[in-house]
């Protein structure tokens, strides 16, 4: 029998009870949230079960919400199980002021790079990474760009009028 | 049934057979001729230009069409175009410079050999164009000095065509001394290049 949202759902709350939160399905995919310091676990969960068999990470992202004060930073998980080609969504939130998540990469060797660019535009420090530097910036930047303090435009150019930009 | 459009109404005869630059000012006599030094200098090399074409955009594929046999670039001189920064005079940067680019762009630039010119094509080069954000350089004269800019997103053949005959205008008026003056060392001195 093919694997359904139902069976994931009811086999996540077998095992980790009522500490999963904000279950939900947009679109039809599966998305729930976990403590941040649950996240290896879970991942690891999802991998070795031998129904679930989550064993392809496709993405792994964040996301900054200035205004949810504690949890400003989602660390996103998007995983799919190639056999019964199912995908869902994990999220982890964290404070900004403390940015600190545990790394996937001993669980999935493509981690390795995504955490890298993570790192790089939302400054999360996954702990315990191999080669945590800036992947696609370059080394001299001194900020996370994606963050949304930072405004996009290059903060270092003065001939560009702000009047004519609607933002004087 | 008649064309509605046509072209090449206005008939142009050829002026000769051949078509030969101006000669420069100087003395001719019988047998003689004789003018100065940076004239004859300035009229080899400004005929005789190897572009050296730094793409990496849409504005890459305007410069293919201008070399191409529509617009043909080889007839002002400028038909061989060196892979090798070497061997060329003229530096064009066309497209959309990130700032992981600029120090390649400069290292480019510093392995020409004097004298050298560059050419800043289209918007995103001169300016960072529409690309005003944390990832692109906003225009190469922050990397290397550039002596023409080629406005346009992307410019059209014929645009870098008239950018090319400016620097044409430039190589063929500079003095030989330029390059030894206190001015264009200062001006090297002020992009870090000794």
């Amino acid at each position: 029998m093919a694997l359904t949202n139902e069976t994931i759902k009811a086999r996540l709350t077998e095992k980790f009870g009522d500490q999963l939160s904000h279950v939900e399905e947009p679109y039809g995919m599966l998305t729930f949230e976990a403590p941040k310091e649950l996240n290896l676990k879970v991942l690891n969960f999802l991998y070795d079960d031998e129904e679930l068999k989550f064993r392809f990470l496709t993405d792994l992202t964040a996301v900054h919400y200035p205004d949810k004060k504690g949890r400003e930073l989602a660390v996103v998980y998007h995983l799919h199980n190639m056999t019964d080609n199912i995908r869902i969504r994990f999220k982890v939130f964290t404070d900004i002021s403390q940015p600190d998540i545990y790394t996937a990469t001993g669980l999935f060797s493509a981690a390795n790079w995504m955490e890298r660019e993570t790192y790089d535009f939302f400054g999360i420090n996954f702990v315990g990474h191999p080669n945590l530097k800036r992947i696609l910036n370059v080394e001299e930047m001194d900020y996370f760009p994606l963050r949304k303090e930072f405004p996009l435009e290059d903060q270092t150019r003065i001939d560009k009028d702000d009047e004519m930009f609607g933002r004087g | 049934m008649a064309r509605p459009v046509s072209y090449n109404l206005i008939k142009k005869p050829l002026e000769g057979d051949i078509s030969l630059v101006e000669m420069p000012d100087g003395s001719m006599g019988e047998g003689f001729f004789a003018t100065s030094l940076d004239k004859v200098i300035g009229l080899a090399r400004k005929n005789s230009i190897w572009p050296l074409p730094f793409a990496t955009s849409c504005c890459g594929i305007e410069f293919m069409a201008t070399m191409g046999s529509h617009y043909d670039l080889g007839r002002f001189g400028a038909e061989r175009v060196g892979f090798s920064p070497r061997q060329c005079d003229l530096l064009m940067v066309m497209g959309t410079i990130a700032k992981k680019m600029g120090p390649v762009v400069k290292q480019v630039y510093l392995q020409m050999a004097e004298p050298r010119w560059v050419m800043a094509v289209g918007a995103c080069a001169s300016s960072g164009g529409i690309f005003d954000t944390y990832s692109v350089l906003q225009g190469i004269d922050q990397v290397v000095p550039v002596d023409v800019y080629v406005p346009g997103c992307p410019p059209r053949p014929e645009a870098i065509i008239d950018g090319v005959l400016r620097i044409q205008d430039l190589v063929g008026k500079e003095s030989l001394r330029r390059r030894n003056g206190e001015h264009y060392k200062a001006l090297l001195e002020s992009y870090g290049i000794q």
